[in-house]
């Protein structure tokens, strides 16, 4: 790989707050040409926001970028475009019900003017696909798209618009292993051709198979820069935290008690009328954390909507404590005694603009306890949110505060205190520390292992393997809609949890 | 070059909730010259007519509160159904269904003892509104119509079903002008202070008025109706009938600006005439957003907005200044307020580059 | 009285004024149709609609020339646009609010304007409005030609912008920038699309078509200035939007539908059918309700409509 000395892109000083948050602090950075540097940090590190400064998406308040030698002002995403940076985000900025093609030429110049040209388009497209083996129909509408072909299609946008350097941000967090190495391939053979990817992670692993140079952020600010040939994965997990990981979580040894939740040929559908869960048959016993692992998108989010009665199965019975669920039906998921954990905080569990008292009493404003003859007890429901923010050490300015003010950590834990007030006998977790820092997670990790201790049977779905593994006395693993394979957490192997998550049996 | 971003801010102090509308009440009226000055008022004496017509005598004071109780009760319906994110568009049309179930039910009911009369014709008038509105409301939860659109085009059929009544069953027999005949005595509001117009319908929207801020702060209903308005995904999420939330707003929401509409009729015409409201509904909306969606605030918002109507007929005859000046005013005062609002939450950064 | 409904001057007529009565709708829906494409309900239609109304007859009346008082409608209609991309794009507030505003300030604004400049006369002026023209060939059709073919210029202008709309949103790469600002402006700005920019222009030219719309009530359907002109269009051209799914021709398809039933009251009416006639102006607003509960639950909303866009509002 030839380097040269003049790198591709410099970034030095920047600086960036947020309100109170400074997300960047005084950060420099280089990238040269024909090189894959990794930006590793955990979350909340400021990586995302370092790249969005240099794709002209964020406006930094300190700061110099240079872009090919060249110094630049960087207003909006076209002028870092239009000097051959491209990013592919998290969240893939692509159009749902338009055609690839469509999103691909979308603010591209057209050769016969102000009409689209979509057959010379369609031609161009069609090269870049055999030149980097990236096979997409130009026609297929995006929404008809699996998550990995969406990103091929991110891809081949930023390749269309002959992007020299490109910014992934997490790529392989929606991607099976499979689709995982088919990435790094590209990314691989983009390099080859003198392009520069800087490649988003807090994967170590990850990190040191692809990248040549890794660049670490902790709160902000560059601790440390690496080649990837001198430095192992130890030493990067401690630089990116800033001290020792905790290997493990005690765990006393329970023996598994009755059933709280027997799922019993469970048949979803999802929004596109399509099977999300086929004949599910599933059990979670007192004292035990069942992990269910697999890859986004493989009917995780239909599963814990249907426990949640936020979707009706199309068929199916589920039973709680051997009580059978009405379906459909939120208010009989709470009165069921589940602990529900959503993975959409924002969307689904939090009244971001009410209080966080107001969150607090969510599921349980309408019980006797809180009311009479429709009047609130206010006396009591301070009480009550007093005690919560007290036991779960929720930092907020108070019961009254905002809860859109409070940090992802927090917000995780007032919904955590939420689920957990009434000690539940069941406790449905969806991706529960997804996007919080190493310590709140840690702090979740543990609270859930305490219910344990009580004697809640907890079914914790993930797509976090570590978290999976740290946690789970059983594992199971879903793929498409079904349970590929069951392993006991104390003896899983992590390569056959692996296959079974890329859909191979073995 | 300089450029201009919006940022959000820190939270303001307690203080600016009330400082930004009285700030915003004052651009307004500064605003405000603009169109006075382009009609050759003169400025000072325009704004003089302007107050002294609507607080300056005793009877002018009274009558400002006589255009305050249908605004407040229509600014109150509009508010109580915004903050559910019902968007009540309609509060015209259900102020119209009340003035319409009042007249059927205040012509006809001259052999029930009088002082059953006056209740029923107001509970009917509620009704009859709450009804219209839960039709839009309906058809947002069952059928996913946009109650925007639906709550505007009722509006348009409930005024010719006014008017296909009042030149059919509902004329006043041997009239040729689409008008009702008179309600009987019983169905009238009292008048509670002599030489003057103030009525019992004051007294019903000041009532409504504090019913509304106990409902939104002590029920559980106002608290569901808050997450509901907040989050309808979150609030579904968390075991609340939103369905039945909404359709209870409505009624709520309709009632209130049939309210309106049986104090119009009750206590003013007398019967019912196709100008019964000059837009109290449309007017609510922009009474509701001013005073934040909140009791109080509509109750001060309406005061304003009937100062500024009832003095813009002294301003007008006295200075010559068109009467749909309080109309350009009205507008003014929303979008005044809007952006004076925008900026509690956000600022703008100047930057040099 | 069937006989009646079967003459051949009845069909002629009837067509006739559908083409009259829908061609405000028209006009007023495909402005709609950029904003919304665009993401941002326009809910100022209404009053840009009766300003435009107003402007139009001011001017015609002061300058005597009819185009310029489509002229003046056409930017009354692009100030009022533009006053609600400063509210509701720049300055990012609620959509539903700023529309309404929109409404209630042009209203205020037109009948303060009328009145000023006219007084309250006890009779009210008018003017010299448009003339039909009879296309060549098309209008000696049998049966339809008649009807059809002899319109005011405006309508055929309306039925010109329709596929002129079409082929913009579709056929060109203003109007894949246009749609992807409608669904998702994190897209276009991405890719380099000026999300407020595109945003303001479609607001501008739309309400340049709303005013229009407006104009064409007095200077044509009319000859004078009623306080009621609109009489709520702007809001049925709305729902004409989401009938015809964000589509210029399934919308004016829905505009012909409405201009059909408007039309048809008119004629009855003027051949004598006893029945009420505000019940006949009901049926058209009942009727675009009951065509709203059919098409709602598969309506593809433009996903990024009613969303005001600030790049850095998830960095807080």
């Amino acid at each position: 790989m030839g380097k040269n000395d003049q790198p591709v892109v410099s970034m030095s000083g920047i600086t960036k707050r947020f309100l109170d948050v400074t997300a960047n602090r005084d950060v420099s950075f280089q990238l040269h040409s024909g090189e894959i540097c990794a930006l590793l940090g955990e979350n909340g590190a400021g990586k995302t926001t370092l790249m969005n400064i240099l794709f002209g998406y964020y406006a930094c308040d300190a700061g110099e970028i240079f872009i090919k030698g060249e110094k630049v002002n960087l207003s909006a995403p076209k002028d870092a475009i239009s000097r051959g940076v491209g990013m592919i985000h998290q969240h893939f900025a692509l159009v749902a019900s338009q055609t690839v093609l469509e999103n691909i030429v979308v603010g591209t110049a057209s050769r016969k003017g102000i009409f689209l040209d979509l057959a010379s388009a369609r031609q161009a497209l069609v090269r870049l696909q055999e030149r980097f083996g990236l096979q997409i129909d130009p026609d297929a509408r995006v929404w008809t798209l699996s998550v990995g072909e969406q990103q091929k299609v991110e891809i081949l946008k930023a390749l269309y618009r002959d992007v020299d350097i490109l910014i992934m941000d997490e790529p392989t967090a929606v991607l099976a292993p499979a689709e995982t190495s088919d990435l790094f391939n590209t990314l691989r053979s983009l390099v080859q051709e003198g392009r520069s990817v800087v490649f988003i992670s807090h994967k170590l692993n990850e990190v040191m198979d692809i990248s040549d140079r890794i660049v670490v952020l902790r709160a902000g600010e560059v601790v440390a820069e690496r080649k990837t040939s001198e430095t192992s994965a130890r030493e990067l997990a401690n630089l990116m935290v800033g001290r020792e990981l905790l290997e493990s979580i005690e765990k006393t040894e329970r023996a598994p008690g009755d059933p709280v939740l027997n799922i019993k040929k469970l048949n979803v559908l999802n929004d596109k009328k399509l099977a999300a869960i086929a004949d599910l048959n599933l059990t979670v016993r007192q004292n035990e954390i069942l992990g269910m692992a697999g890859i986004s998108g493989n009917g995780q989010t239909e599963l814990s909507e249907v426990l949640f009665g936020m979707r009706s199965p199309s068929q199916g019975v589920i039973e709680i404590n051997e009580r059978s669920l009405k379906l459909g039906n939120p208010a009989a998921s709470i009165q069921s005694q589940m602990g529900r954990i959503p993975e959409d905080r924002i969307g689904t569990g939090l009244l971001m603009d009410l209080s966080v008292e107001e969150n607090f009493i969510l599921e349980n404003h309408a019980s006797a306890a809180f009311q009479a003859y429709g009047l609130m007890k206010s006396q009591k429901i301070h009480n009550f949110s007093d005690r919560l923010i007290k036991a779960y050490n929720i930092k907020t300015a108070g019961r009254d505060a905002i809860t859109k003010s409070l940090s992802g950590g927090n917000l995780q834990k007032v919904m955590l205190a939420r689920a957990l007030a009434g000690e539940p006998s069941l406790i449905v977790a969806s991706q529960p520390t997804r996007g919080l820092d190493v310590g709140a997670m840690e702090y979740i990790h543990q609270r859930l292992v305490e219910e344990r201790q009580r004697g809640a049977g907890i079914l914790l779905i993930s797509d976090d393997l570590d978290e999976i593994f740290a946690l789970s006395d059983r594992i199971v693993v879903l793929y498409e809609g079904k349970i590929m394979g069951e392993a006991p957490g104390a003896t899983a192997s992590r390569e056959q949890i692996g296959l079974w998550m890329s859909g191979v049996m073995a | 070059m300089i450029r201009f971003r919006i940022i959000k801010r820190k939270p303001l102090p307690g203080w600016a909730k009330i400082v930004i509308p009285i700030a915003a009440i004052l651009a307004t009226l500064i605003l405000a010259a603009i169109p006075i000055l382009l009609a050759g008022g003169h400025l000072w004496k325009s704004y003089y007519y302007l107050f002294h017509g609507a607080l300056g005598t005793r009877y002018n004071l009274l009558e400002t509160f006589v255009k305050a109780s249908p605004l407040l009760l229509t600014g109150l319906a509009v508010a109580f159904a915004f903050r559910a994110k019902f968007w009540n568009i309609g509060a015209e049309g259900q102020l119209l269904a009340g003035a319409l179930a009042a007249t059927v039910l205040g012509v006809n009911m001259g052999s029930i003892p009088p002082v059953l009369v006056l209740p029923v014709v107001i509970v009917g008038g509620f009704f009859a509104g709450g009804l219209w509105a839960s039709i839009p409301a309906l058809l947002k939860t069952k059928l996913k119509v946009d109650d925007v659109v639906s709550t505007l085009l009722l509006n348009y059929v409930m005024i010719h079903i006014m008017g296909a009544l009042l030149f059919g069953p509902l004329q006043q027999p041997g009239s040729s002008w689409p008008r009702s005949s008179a309600i009987v005595e019983a169905a009238c509001y009292p008048i509670l202070m002599p030489r003057s117009r103030f009525h019992l319908g004051i007294i019903i929207s000041f009532v409504a008025m504090l019913i509304i801020w106990f409902i939104n702060k002590k029920t559980t209903f106002g608290y569901q109706a808050k997450a509901v308005g907040t989050n309808i995904r979150a609030a579904h999420f968390g075991g609340i009938n939103t369905t039945s939330v909404i359709l209870w707003t409505a009624l709520i929401s309709g009632g209130l600006a049939g309210l309106a509409g049986v104090g119009e009729l009750c206590a003013l015409q007398y019967r019912l005439i196709m100008d019964i409201s000059p837009g109290y509904g449309y007017s609510g909306i922009v009474i509701a957003m001013l005073g934040n969606l909140h009791p109080v605030g509509v109750l001060f918002s309406s005061l304003f907005f009937s100062v500024i109507i009832v003095g813009a007929q002294t301003m007008s005859r006295m200075t010559g200044v068109p009467t749909y000046i309080a109309e350009v005013i009205q507008g003014m005062a929303l979008m005044v307020m809007l952006i004076f609002l925008l900026f509690t939450e956000y600022k703008i950064k100047v930057q040099r580059k | 009285m069937i006989a009646e409904f079967l003459d051949l001057a009845f069909i002629s007529g009837l067509m006739g004024a559908t083409m009259r009565m829908a061609t405000p709708i028209i006009f007023a829906a495909l402005g709609e149709i950029l904003t919304e494409r665009a993401g941002v309900l326009n809910l100022g239609i209404e009053g840009i609609m009766l300003m435009g109304a107003m402007t139009g007859f001011v001017f015609t009346y002061s300058s005597g020339s009819i185009w310029f008082g489509v002229f003046a409608a056409a930017c009354v209609g692009m100030l009022l646009g533009f006053l609600m991309a400063l509210l509701s794009v720049n300055l990012g507030l609620s959509q539903h609010v700023s529309g309404l505003g929109i409404t209630l300030f042009a209203t205020g604004l037109a009948m303060f304007i009328y009145r000023l400049h006219f007084g309250s006369p006890t009779v009210p002026p008018i003017i010299q409005p448009f003339k039909q023209v009879a296309l060549p060939v098309l209008s000696k059709i049998p049966v339809i030609g008649p009807g059809l073919f002899t319109q005011y210029t405006l309508t055929y202008i309306a039925w010109l912008l329709v596929p002129a709309l079409s082929i913009l949103l579709y056929k060109t790469t203003i109007g894949l920038k246009i749609r992807t600002v409608g669904e998702n402006p994190v897209v276009a700005d991405t890719v380099g699309v000026n999300v407020a920019l595109t945003r303001t222009l479609c607001l501008v030219a739309g309400g340049a078509l709303m005013g229009i719309g407006g104009a064409f009530l007095t200077l044509a359907h009319q000859n004078m200035f009623l306080i009621d002109v609109i009489g709520g269009r702007g809001w049925v051209a709305i729902a004409m939007v989401i009938f015809g799914n964000w589509n210029p021709l399934k919308a004016t398809i829905g505009a012909l539908i409405f201009g059909f039933l408007d039309g048809l009251q008119l004629r009855l009416q003027s051949i004598g059918v006893v029945l009420s006639f505000h019940l006949f102006l009901m049926i058209p607003y009942l009727l675009t309700i009951i065509a709203l509960i059919g098409v709602s639950r598969r309506a593809a909303v433009p996903a990024g409509l009613l969303k005001p866009y600030r790049r850095e509002e998830k960095g807080g």
